[in-house]
């Protein structure tokens, strides 16, 4: 399974987290599935309630507006994102522990080094399995072959 | 009747109730879903006696959070 994100909608994730902190920021993903490809056509920069640099939540009834909106653009939600301000780009502990949608991915965008990093994963956390998912961040999106022609 | 759940029509059986309906999609961990129907949020102690009704649209959503 692989993901492709417009590079203008990872640089709005990024402007959300760089402008966020020292707070971890989150969001949603939405878009089209097509085979094993995840396009992610929308990006919803989201309010982190807990306003922490060490802890995210996404309020239920941002996430249901966002759903609404996905829902009548014909797109379907893919994940969410949130940020490490400090830490690297992996599913931490907590990560995990709070995983409870085994269809969703969950996007990490990293601050901690030099350059920023975004990573992917599927997380199944009852046996605390994590996969990464390749990221493509293409500079335009080609229509999904069903729009195609 | 129809119901439009995760933002797909579909049939079912007349009068289900929530918690029939989240064993008939098999929601997984549905004890991490918030339920909303018709864009209000059901308590989860509610989902036996929300009978669904024709035209419905109900929406599952996991709780979403993490850290560090």
């Amino acid at each position: 399974m692989r993901i492709r994100l417009k590079r203008s909608d990872y640089l709005r994730i990024l402007e959300h987290a760089r402008s966020g902190l020292p707070d971890e920021v989150c969001g949603l993903i939405a878009g089209r599935i097509e085979e094993d490809m995840h396009y992610v056509e929308k990006v919803y920069l989201l309010d982190n309630p807990d306003a922490c640099p060490e802890h995210f939540s996404i309020d239920p009834r941002a996430q249901l507006e966002a759903i609404r909106d996905m829902r009548s653009l014909g797109l379907v939600p893919l994940g969410n994102f949130h940020s490490h301000p400090s830490t690297p780009a992996r599913p931490s502990d907590e990560d995990i522990k709070l995983a409870y949608d085994p269809s969703a991915n969950y996007c990490i965008l990293s601050l901690a080094g030099d350059e920023p990093a975004l990573k992917c994963f599927r997380i199944e956390r009852a046996t605390r399995t994590t996969r990464e998912t390749d990221v493509e961040i293409v500079e335009y999106a080609p229509l999904p072959r069903a729009f195609q022609n | 009747m129809t119901l439009v759940v995760a933002g797909n029509s579909k049939e079912y059986p007349d009068g289900i109730n929530l918690t029939r309906l989240i064993e008939l999609e098999k929601v997984e961990t549905p004890m991490y879903v918030t339920v909303a129907l018709n864009d209000d949020f059901v308590e989860s102690g509610g989902f036996e006696s929300t009978t669904l009704k024709d035209g419905d649209r109900v929406e599952f959503l996991y709780f979403m959070g993490g850290g560090r």
